[in-house]
């Protein structure tokens, strides 16, 4: 049997899906989230060099992960609007920012409040960091524009635009603590070696990270039918549901 | 386990202000979020209730008379 792989990349059909699947990955943030603080708080040792500071790690290397993929995974989505015209794409990347940006906000904070005790300063404007900081406002002027602008198709393709120039940022953020000299430690998990940290810590860390993957899908389906819903709303099929809600 | 007591998970080695200042913040921001869209999509389930409600009175309107 052929799988008919456009079927929910129309809106309403998409809209339904997206309905089921919601609850599914909040329940599964939900899980990650408390077996994560749990190995992080009650079975990762103290670290013999930074005490129990280190236990924001458990934050702070998931937030800044979440931050870099999910500004990929919306400028992708971004750029398939743009040259294919799907409709769905485009409110897929603008369903992400808003998330992205939050995360990328709690890599800052936590990063801020881990720096303090260790580095002795908030901040500081190294190229981590400044990269890191231009990132959120990469988000926030994605957002902007596109709140900017009244014709939707307009605000996602001039979005799509920037977000794309703005991928450019994402490789300097991962390398910058190769390129240049900074305060900031490597990269904590690498492919290439062994990992540096203890087994639990590492553990704890990857299944907050898996909470956050989680969580933010849950987020973008719920925020991409919103904007389905406030997009679609002169359609016939939007109508339809209201019809059937009332009716209930 | 790493914890004698309440107040020892608490002070977490005297790093409580920064390790609870992050975990405070990023509840923060998770409900701030959620909140959010959930506030957004009462305000349009109300506003196109009212939409679809009024042309659906309109169309029994003008099969009725």
């Amino acid at each position: 049997m052929a799988i008919n792989w456009f079927k929910y990349s129309s809106p309403a059909s998409f809209y339904s899906l997206a309905g089921k699947m919601v609850p599914i990955f909040f329940i599964a943030a939900i899980i990650f989230l408390v077996a994560g603080l749990y190995i992080g708080f009650f079975v990762a040792p103290t670290d013999f060099q930074q005490g129990e500071a280190y236990r924001i790690i458990f934050i702070h290397v998931p937030a800044a992960w979440m931050s870099m993929f999910l500004y990929l995974v919306m400028a992708f989505w971004a750029g398939i609007g743009l040259a294919f015209n799907t409709r769905l794409s485009s409110m897929v990347a603008t369903a992400i920012a808003p998330t992205g940006a939050m995360f990328t906000f709690l890599a800052l904070w936590t990063g801020s409040l881990w720096g303090k005790p260790m580095w002795g300063t908030w901040w500081v404007w190294d190229a981590r960091l400044t990269s890191e900081l231009i990132l959120l406002f990469l988000y926030i002027g994605f957002m902007s524009l596109q709140a900017a602008i009244d014709d939707p198709r307009r605000a996602d393709k001039a979005g799509a635009i920037l977000a794309l120039v703005g991928v450019i940022n994402i490789p300097i953020i991962y390398f910058s603590v190769q390129w240049w000299n900074t305060l900031h430690q490597g990269a904590s998990v690498s492919l290439t070696q062994s990992p540096t940290m203890a087994t639990t810590m590492l553990m704890g860390m990857l299944i907050m990270a898996l909470a956050s993957w989680m969580y933010s899908i849950a987020m973008t389906l719920m925020r991409t039918r919103v904007i389905i819903l406030e997009r679609e709303s002169h359609t016939a099929w939007v109508s339809e549901l209201y019809q059937k809600e009332a009716t209930r | 386990m790493n914890w004698e007591s309440w107040s020892d998970f608490f002070s977490m080695g005297g790093y409580g202000v920064y390790v609870w200042g992050s975990y405070f913040m990023t509840v923060v921001c998770i409900a701030g979020e959620i909140i959010l869209i959930l506030k957004r999509r009462r305000t349009l389930h109300k506003h196109l209730g009212l939409i679809h409600e009024s042309t659906e009175k309109e169309i029994t309107n003008e099969t009725t008379s």
